[in-house]
């Protein structure tokens, strides 16, 4: 028995890092005094624990795993000249701190915190402010970034890179994010498996969300607000999206949400508010829209001829000036069960289904798609004698697009 | 002037008009907002009796009480006074009284039933397109002598305000869609007040899709309060123009 009790001990020592790690303390005012220094002094699976001050260390380079931990808020100025933090080990944990400054370069994507080839990366509860890149992950797995607050003010989307960028990469998990002034909030490419939640994206440069060929992603609860150009999703499938709210995204080709190329995807209980074009799809096939609230939108959603096999069902739309808008005859996506609050028809059997249908492009909707000028005659009489002649004898608009079920009251979403 | 004001004032309130006016737009007011929950909605049907009904009863009323008081005016004018201060007290009592109407019939319900700025630009552009359509009524009064022929260019003019003007517009629009239409659309647009009304509505319900605009010059006109002012001082001006020319031809008039 105690033999074994022995060797237990013995193989924890050994093999259990945790059980043996020490912890080295970064002090302006102690023994060790720069982060570079404790980096070289620790073994593998020790904790850094930095004390307050500011620390301008050039390229702080971690290459083993370690566990930075900033006490009070220790501050790491990159001067305008370097990338802050360069992690190249796995398990590696960065929490507490504020980095500022990095160096500009379109040319080698400087950073606040860059990470190559790294596993189980944890960035947790740091602040970054005008870095080029804030986060720059590159062909990592399992990384968890959460509660960092990341703000730039820059002028123009060529003078910052994204505010949280993944490329080439699994299984990640960005959630409680706060990302102001960058190019984009979040960027993904080839990012795949991976969970973004309660993060929040506002007035960066371009998107508030980007990402391309990354799929079986989920999205939720995140808030994307008054961002140059909305969210843009590209060459993706297997998306999930549900509950995010789109708020305020306004002006010439800036979409609460732009879908291209996009499949077998879902996006459900999400709410449309106040944004030039909600939804623009093109290319989209055999996507779920429903339980979405649209409202006070410009269009809810434009799509392109080119989407087929999607299917908009329980959604409400409220007070957007134009609820739909296509720029072809042809109908290969459903639209029913709707609630439209446009909808005048009657229902004689009380159900709460319409008995006529409903079709929410109106004549006016495929003149100013046409002609954007002429949307300053919205809401005259003659466009609403045009439009009502258009409802009796259907020439312009698709005939078939129509909601056969419509909703006589909003669906009850509770998001 | 506060005695004429006072005296024409009197003769509306006889004629019963204006408070069936007010009735009309009270009665029509509370339906909408007992038939629909969402002030938006009441808002944009409120919208269209304030572009097409108030315009129409207000340039008609004003024309019809002119010819109506040609005797008492001719009474007045045989005193000593001077036909600006009849003119001008016509005038100011006829745009009261509906303005007062529009006010009270509209603005009260929407009060009671709690309005966002959205009813407060509305109430504001009524008033205004009241004002315009009096001024334009005067106008077409004093342009002859007979009342068949006052009523019909008072009509005219708002046809061509309400409906003709934005034919004539939207053939310009498609006919010359493929050049950069922006600022002379706009130009073009303050020559209506019917159309600058609203616009003050569309940046109030639809500002939304007007952001999807190209081009700067319209992103800092709508996204800004230079809408706003720019269409309160064209209002303006088409308020005090007609009442100008109106005056002008008064005075000299052989009556």
């Amino acid at each position: 028995m105690n033999l074994l009790k022995f060797h237990t001990t013995l193989v924890l020592c050994l093999t259990g890092i945790s059980v043996c790690a020490k912890t080295i303390l970064v002090d302006p005012a102690g023994s060790t005094k720069s982060i570079k220094q404790a980096i070289t002094q620790a073994a593998a699976g020790d904790t850094i624990l930095v004390k307050p001050g500011i620390y301008r260390e050039g390229n702080i380079i971690v290459n083993k795993p370690l566990v930075l931990i900033g006490e009070g808020r220790p501050v790491l100025d990159g001067d305008r000249k370097y990338e802050i933090l360069t992690i190249h080990a796995s398990n590696v944990t960065v929490s507490g701190f504020r980095i500022i400054s990095s160096g500009v370069s379109s040319v080698n994507d400087l950073a606040g915190i860059g990470a190559i080839n790294t596993d189980r990366l944890v960035i947790r509860d740091n602040e970054f402010a005008e870095t080029y890149f804030g986060i720059h992950i590159s062909n990592s797995r399992n990384s968890i970034i959460e509660n960092n607050r990341l703000s730039v003010s820059a002028r123009s989307e060529y003078e910052t890179g994204n505010g949280i960028h993944l490329w080439q990469s699994t299984q990640a998990t960005i959630r409680n994010n706060h990302v102001t002034g960058h190019r984009d909030g979040i960027y993904f490419e080839f990012v795949t498996n991976s969970r973004i939640e309660g993060n929040t994206c506002e007035r960066n440069q371009r998107y508030g969300l980007h990402f391309m060929f990354s799929h079986d992603d989920e999205y939720h609860r995140n808030i994307f607000r008054e961002n140059g150009a909305g969210v843009a999703v590209m060459y993706t499938r297997n998306v999930t999206m549900t509950y995010n709210l789109f708020e305020k995204n306004w002006g010439n080709s800036v979409y609460g949400l732009l879908l291209k190329d996009i499949s077998d995807s879902k996006v459900t209980s999400n709410r449309f508010i106040q944004n030039t074009i909600a939804i623009y799809m093109e290319g989209t096939s055999r996507t779920e829209f429903s339980e979405n609230i649209f409202s006070s939108n410009g269009w809810g959603i434009r799509l392109q001829a080119s989407c087929d096999a999607n299917t908009f069902t329980r959604n409400n739309f409220m007070r957007n000036t134009f609820d739909f808008a296509t720029n072809g005859t042809l109908v290969l996506n459903s639209i029913n069960g709707n609630y439209w609050d446009k909808y005048q028809g009657y229902d004689l059997n009380k159900d709460g289904i319409g008995d006529v249908p409903y079709r929410p492009v109106n004549m006016y909707t495929m003149v100013v798609e046409r002609i954007p000028t002429a949307v300053l005659l919205w809401r005259s009489f003659l466009v609403f004698l045009l439009d009502r002649a258009e409802k009796v004898f259907p020439a312009v608009t698709p005939e078939n697009l129509k909601d056969e079920y419509p909703n006589l009251r909003p669906h009850d979403l509770s998001t | 002037m506060t005695r004429v004001i006072k005296y024409v004032f009197y003769d509306i309130l006889r004629t019963r008009f204006i408070l069936l006016y007010t009735l009309f737009l009270l009665v029509s007011t509370i339906a909408m907002f007992q038939l629909d929950t969402d002030t938006g909605k009441v808002i944009l049907s409120l919208m269209n009796i304030v572009l097409m009904v108030v315009p129409l009863v207000s340039i008609v009323f004003s024309t019809i009480h002119f010819f109506n008081s040609y005797e008492f005016i001719e009474l007045l004018l045989a005193q000593p006074v001077n036909r600006k201060i009849i003119f001008l007290g016509e005038y100011f009592a006829v745009a009261f009284s509906l303005c007062f109407a529009f006010v009270a019939g509209v603005g009260l319900p929407m009060v009671l039933y709690g309005a966002d700025a959205s009813g407060f630009t509305l109430l504001y552009s009524g008033i205004m397109l009241t004002l315009v359509f009096v001024s334009l009524a005067f106008l077409s009064s004093v342009l002859t002598r007979d009342k068949a022929k006052a009523i019909g260019i008072a009509l005219l003019f708002w046809f061509y305000f309400s409906l003709i003007y934005d034919g004539l517009l939207m053939w310009i629009i498609y006919t010359f869609m493929d050049y950069p239409l922006e600022k002379i659309t706009l130009a073009l647009v303050s020559l209506n007040p019917v159309d600058l009304a609203r616009i003050l509505m569309l940046l109030q319900l639809d500002i939304s899709a007007l952001m999807g605009y190209t081009g700067a010059f319209y992103k800092e006109f709508f996204g800004s309060n230079l809408g706003l002012i720019f269409s309160s001082l064209v209002l303006l001006v088409w308020i005090v123009i007609p009442v100008w020319g109106a005056l002008r031809i008064f005075t000299k008039k052989d009556l």
